[in-house]
């Protein structure tokens, strides 16, 4: 087993479960607003908002890299004015994975919602529950296997970062050195038998959550049937 | 005291038209919205609930202003004291038939106890714990219009309540539909597309066309099926009747019957 097996992979989870809990929380209003705005900007909206899945994640860590600078404006107001210097640290690759994990959370959470009858949320207004009521009692409980799904393609898909992390973070041991780069740096020097560590971990990790994930949906889809 | 007159543009089969409706409404009263379909009954019941925005025009529901398009007021959808019943009944599927009325009633004082009363009243209390996919078409009718009272409204809208209903589960929930009107003291509008249903519950009817009011007054029962006699000329190969009827007048027909037989036929007004 490499020599920081165990602090990489909690790094790796704790990228991954932070990504996943933020993105659940900044993902569902974005997820809501698009799926009921009559906007012509909505086109626009959607298109930011997938934009991670078409572009190279060297791409999105690179720009990324560039914003956290002080070269540019917002890198010096977050560093002088907010003391946050992102590059080369573990909220820095927590932002790169939320901006690359973005689609993989809203477009679940918007299809829910789409897929709902707008029937549900009128016959709540006709019953007196506001939005917040009727989002929290009837939207959300009746779109479980949505945010599920959101949740899980959003973790595992950090799991499996690696571009976006690499350019933001580099490859700290303890800070920013996650499994899939670990892997790539054991290979690098030639350690299999170690690579291999990381490597059957994520293998393992990713198929029990696809397991769970088509257990639970079956199960529920039974449950509400 | 309900008084409206509302405007929106609809878009029809027909091409854009003006929905252009204006009334009065007694309390207690119970009035049946009729017309084909794209005639803006739906439109003018989501209005009066407040789901669809009017362009233009008023509603005044027992002195309180609910819409006005001069003063620019506007009653959301939650604060009017209405229950609207939905053509798809739009139960909430996470929840149980008790706490769908549960959800309805809550807030209220005695929620607890109306909720029991009408389980009882609509005959759902041996499917409270049920969720709404395991029930029938009929019994998720009944959920709807409870769900619906639950909020003790005094308005009540039904969007074709009944139409995907069976005949005999039809009339069922008609007499129920008439019973609870009366019992909660009710203004109540309903759109239906059945004469014989509006016959029977309806003290006014207002048939639209292409949203504007063509007939409003007492409903018309309809007619009784009408027989006529009439003889088997040819059996057709497939197997249909050409028939003779008094007068002269031929006709085809389906049926079985004997060449030269005399049969009584079933005439159908649509």
């Amino acid at each position: 087993m490499p020599p920081d097996y165990w602090q990489t992979l909690r790094l790796t989870l704790a990228l991954a479960s932070c990504t996943t809990a933020l993105l659940l929380v900044l993902g569902l209003p974005l997820a809501y607003v698009l799926a009921h705005s009559r906007s012509r900007l909505r086109p626009l909206a959607e298109a930011v908002v997938s934009l991670p899945l078409v572009l190279p994640p060297t791409v999105i860590g690179f720009y990324l890299l560039l914003a956290f600078s002080d070269s540019t404006a917002l890198g010096r107001f977050l560093i002088e004015k907010l003391g946050l210097s992102l590059n080369f640290s573990f909220p820095g690759i927590l932002v790169g994975s939320l901006v690359y994990s973005l689609p993989f959370m809203v477009q679940p959470l918007q299809a829910g919602f789409q897929q709902l009858p707008r029937s549900l949320t009128e016959a709540a207004y006709t019953l007196g529950k506001s939005r917040g009521t009727t989002l929290w009692r009837v939207l959300l409980p009746n779109m479980k296997p949505a945010l599920l799904n959101g949740a899980v393609l959003t973790f595992a898909h950090t799991l499996g970062e690696f571009g976006v992390v690499l350019m933001i973070g580099g490859n700290l041991p303890g800070r920013t050195r996650v499994a899939s780069i670990a892997i790539y740096d054991e290979v690098q020097s030639l350690q299999y038998d170690q690579a291999n560590a990381y490597a059957g971990t994520l293998l393992a990790v990713a198929f029990a959550i696809l397991v769970g994930l088509y257990w639970f949906s079956k199960k529920d889809a039974a449950h509400l049937s | 005291m309900i008084e409206f007159h509302l405007t929106k543009a609809l878009h029809t089969a027909a091409g854009p038209r003006t929905l252009d409706v204006a009334l009065s409404l007694a309390p207690g009263e119970l009035l049946a919205l009729s017309g084909p379909s794209g005639a803006g009954k739906t439109t003018l019941l989501r209005m009066l609930a407040g789901l669809t925005r009017p362009d233009a025009g008023f509603l005044r529901v027992e002195g309180q202003l609910w819409y006005d398009h001069a003063s620019r007021q506007w009653l959301p959808p939650q604060r009017r004291p209405l229950g609207f019943v939905f053509q798809d009944y739009a139960l909430f599927p996470n929840m149980t038939v008790r706490e769908n009325l549960n959800f309805a009633a809550e807030g209220q004082s005695g929620a607890k106890q109306t909720v029991g009363e009408l389980l009882e009243l609509l005959e759902l209390t041996e499917l409270a714990a049920r969720r709404p996919a395991a029930l029938s078409g009929g019994q998720q009718q009944r959920v709807a219009l409870a769900r619906a009272l639950a909020c003790r409204p005094r308005l009540l809208l039904l969007d074709e309540p009944l139409s995907a209903l069976d005949l005999p589960t039809r009339q069922r929930l008609q007499q129920a539909l008439g019973e609870v009107h009366r019992q909660f003291k009710l203004t109540t509008v309903l759109i239906s597309h059945d004469p014989a249903e509006i016959a029977r519950l309806a003290d006014r009817v207002v048939e639209l066309d292409l949203g504007q009011v063509r007939r409003v007054g007492p409903p018309v029962a309809p007619a009784a099926p009408a027989t006529v006699r009439g003889r088997v000329l040819a059996v057709l190969p497939n197997g249909r009747l050409r028939m003779q009827l008094p007068g002269g007048t031929e006709v085809e027909v389906n049926g079985v019957a004997q060449l030269g037989e005399e049969i009584e036929l079933s005439v159908v007004y649509q």
